[in-house]
């Protein structure tokens, strides 16, 4: 029999023991990541923020997805889930946001670099075909239980589209404008900023879009670890056997999926109509 | 002065290069060598040196390796062996640094498919290598407009570039290469992607420029027709060599190889070809005032020519003379061919093309006078057979066979 299992236990162990205050920092600056977003969200009154994101939908998309926003933010407020909506979108947005500011670098990292290509490729399978229960069990090693645990396999869950569609959008860029480019005297520098970046721009934000879809896929599984937010409702509903409250946490979970969905899939969408 | 020297330069895309090059310094073909080490010979030993303000043509069929080679001279592609030489600076050995300030300031390129961005405008894609040199945003714009107006884009500053024409493309290609002062520009098949019509006018534009400017230009073309209307020197390519360098007037006198000549046979020569070349220039002559009479009769005897061209002891040309008249005046008893004298003919000079000398050829048995254009002397006579041959593109010379030498063969 090989262990692999064993090997694995002693080296986030050692992780553990040898890099506790490294954790510690992190879990510091996450968790104030995270209690921020949330206290922006909680801070105005419910409507406040149902009209901003109204109105947000209604700029960016029109006026069918504005009035679907109104009727289902409206509807989570009713059912009396807005607090745990509004965790849960905190969660979702840091994580996201801590997932982008990570991956978008890898992605061009692995873009640039052709051996770092090969190693991260092979990483960002297994990151994505690992169940995502298993995240949990070296989330809790490290940060214990609570939002950042919960936070930190969303990362990892949510990480692998941003740093594949960033070394995408790069990648296929066309070879003649980057030539022209690097004869007018270019540097690495500015040929990434001024031309490659802006013009992998609509590929990066559906990597974008893709990253928050899959964090919010997590919302359930991170509840297990005592994230918090719409994914305890949910699980208390299935714990329980309370059907009624598994649906409303997930009725809740599908509203704010498809308002994110939309939202951030129209950033896209109109790069690349003006491109 | 020489302004870009290319030295021994030979660029091999592949793996094994230590060993081409081996076998390359052995003479062994481009074929030979791609078998024996998987090495893709793209230039092959090329060396020549373009003046300040040349208009240089490398012009070769598709695969020849012009884009390889017009890539080594700012290194977008490193060359293998051998050097690069801009005023006298070595660019094979700069460093990152260096190269930059060199595409910088020195030499811009302009594509064939354009190399824009699309996510600019006009004039941000016009001002992008200021940009890149860091120039403030105002003084940019301010050059770029500039620029603008010389390639006439006047009005499309601000439309994004997808949406223009070919030829508008181009131009912004054009004015993003020449907003950045160069002194060389680099232009690889840069109208070949255009239509015909546009094209002819891009072409014409350019030469327009090329007047006021005076740049040093490298352009890259696959269509010899092209390279004769812009080049004051065309190199042609094949196989990565460069097999021929001359002036469009040398290439198409003398083709260098055979290669060089089926290029040559389908061009309309009659608008490149002049006097200058076609002319014999040691004519048989009757001078005024030495020759008299009897002199040019004998010189009309010995050179069997009824017809000669007159001219003074000092050479200017002054008319022709022909056998019956100068018999007529002998019989009158004049001393001097003074009188048997025609001067009402055409004359060309030394540049005159063969499609401005042909309306001389409806005159009958009488070849043409080629003068200095500020001495007025006689420098040479074009025979009409030359003119013809030249008109009717038939050149015998060259490879095809004559069809008197195909009826010989068969019948005799
Ligand atoms: N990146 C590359 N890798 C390998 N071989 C190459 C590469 N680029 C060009 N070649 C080869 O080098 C030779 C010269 O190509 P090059 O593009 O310079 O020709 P060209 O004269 O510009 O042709 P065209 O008129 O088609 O543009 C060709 O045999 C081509 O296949
Ligand atoms: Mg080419």
């Amino acid at each position: 029999m090989i262990h692999i299992g064993d090997y694995i236990e002693q080296f986030i162990n050692w992780l553990t023991l040898n890099f506790a205050p490294f954790f510690d920092a992190v879990k510091v600056v996450v968790e104030s990541i995270v209690n921020s977003v949330e206290w922006v969200l909680m801070f105005p009154p419910f409507y406040v923020i149902i009209i901003l994101v109204a109105f947000l939908a209604w700029k960016r998309t029109g006026w069918g997805i504005m009035l679907f926003t109104l009727a289902g933010l409206s509807l989570i407020w009713g059912m009396g889930y807005w607090a745990e909506t509004m965790a849960t979108l905190a969660l979702i947005l840091s994580s996201a946001f801590i997932a982008l500011l990570l991956g978008i670098p890898l992605g061009i990292w692995a873009a640039k670099n052709e051996l770092a290509g090969k190693m991260i490729r092979p990483m960002l399978d297994l990151m994505q075909t690992m169940p995502a229960f298993v995240y949990l069990i070296p989330a809790v090693l490290f940060f214990g239980l609570g939002k950042v645990p919960g936070a930190f396999a969303t990362v990892i869950f949510s990480m692998p589209p941003a740093v594949r569609l960033t070394t995408l959008g790069l990648r296929q860029v066309p070879k003649d404008i980057v030539e022209a480019t690097r004869s007018f005297g270019a540097s690495s520098r500015q040929l990434l900023f001024k031309v490659e970046l802006p013009l992998a721009l609509p590929t990066i934000l559906a990597g974008v879009n893709q990253t928050i879809m899959m964090a919010l896929s997590m919302v359930v599984i991170s509840a297990m670890i005592a994230a918090g937010g719409l994914g305890e409702v949910v699980l208390k509903g299935i714990t329980q056997l309370k059907i009624g409250l598994g649906f409303e946490g997930g009725i809740a979970v599908v509203i704010l999926a498809i308002i994110l969905d939309r939202i951030t899939q129209s950033f896209g969408l109109k790069t690349s109509a003006k491109a | 002065m020489s302004k870009l020297k290319i030295e021994d330069l030979t660029l091999l895309f592949g793996h094994e290069k230590e060993k081409a090059l081996t076998l390359l310094k052995q003479g062994k073909t481009k074929a030979e060598i791609f078998k024996e080490t998987g090495c893709t010979v793209a230039v092959k030993n090329a060396s020549f040196s373009i003046k300040q303000g040349e208009f240089f043509v490398i012009m070769g069929l598709s695969g020849s390796g012009k884009s390889s080679l017009l890539r080594c001279l700012n290194r977008l592609i490193e060359p293998t062996s051998g050097s690069v030489i801009l005023n006298k600076v070595n660019i094979t050995n700069l460093d990152d640094k260096g190269l930059q300030k060199v595409r910088r300031k020195e030499m811009a390129m302009v594509f064939q498919n354009f190399g824009l961005l699309p996510h600019r405008s006009v004039i941000e894609n016009v001002a992008f290598g200021l940009e890149l040199q860091e120039i403030p945003e105002k003084e940019r714009l301010e050059k770029a407009k500039s620029v603008i107006d010389l390639v006439g884009l006047q009005g499309y500053e601000n439309q994004h570039t997808a949406s223009l024409s070919g030829g508008m493309q181009q131009r912004v290609g054009l004015a993003r290469a020449l907003a950045n002062d160069p002194e060389i520009l680099l232009m690889d098949e840069a109208f070949s992607a255009l239509d015909p019509l546009i094209r002819k006018q891009m072409q014409d534009e350019l030469i327009d420029l090329q007047e006021k400017m005076h740049k040093t230009i490298v352009f890259i073309t696959h269509d010899l027709d092209e390279a004769i209307q812009l080049g004051d020197r065309i190199a042609i390519m094949k196989d990565g060599e460069i097999v021929q360098i001359g002036t469009p007037e040398d290439i198409l006198t003398n083709p260098a190889t055979d290669y060089v000549s089926s290029f040559v046979e389908k061009v309309d020569r009659k608008s490149i070809i002049t006097a200058g070349s076609l002319m014999f220039d040691k004519p048989t002559v009757a001078i005024y005032l030495k020759d008299g009479i009897e002199g040019t009769l004998r010189k009309m005897r010995t050179s069997g020519l009824t017809t000669l061209p007159a001219v003074s002891i000092d050479k200017h040309f002054l008319g022709f003379v022909y056998l019956r008249d100068v018999l007529e005046i002998k019989a009158q008893g004049e001393k001097t061919i003074k009188n048997a004298i025609i001067k009402d003919v055409p004359v060309a000079y030394a540049d005159t093309t063969v499609e401005q000398m042909l309306p001389f050829i409806a005159e009958n048995g009488r070849v043409v006078p080629v003068i200095d254009k500020d001495t007025h002397k006689l420098i040479g006579v074009v025979a009409q057979t030359s003119l013809l041959i030249e008109t009717t593109g038939i050149n015998w010379d060259h490879g095809t066979e004559s069809p008197i030498d195909k009826i010989h063969k068969e019948i005799i």
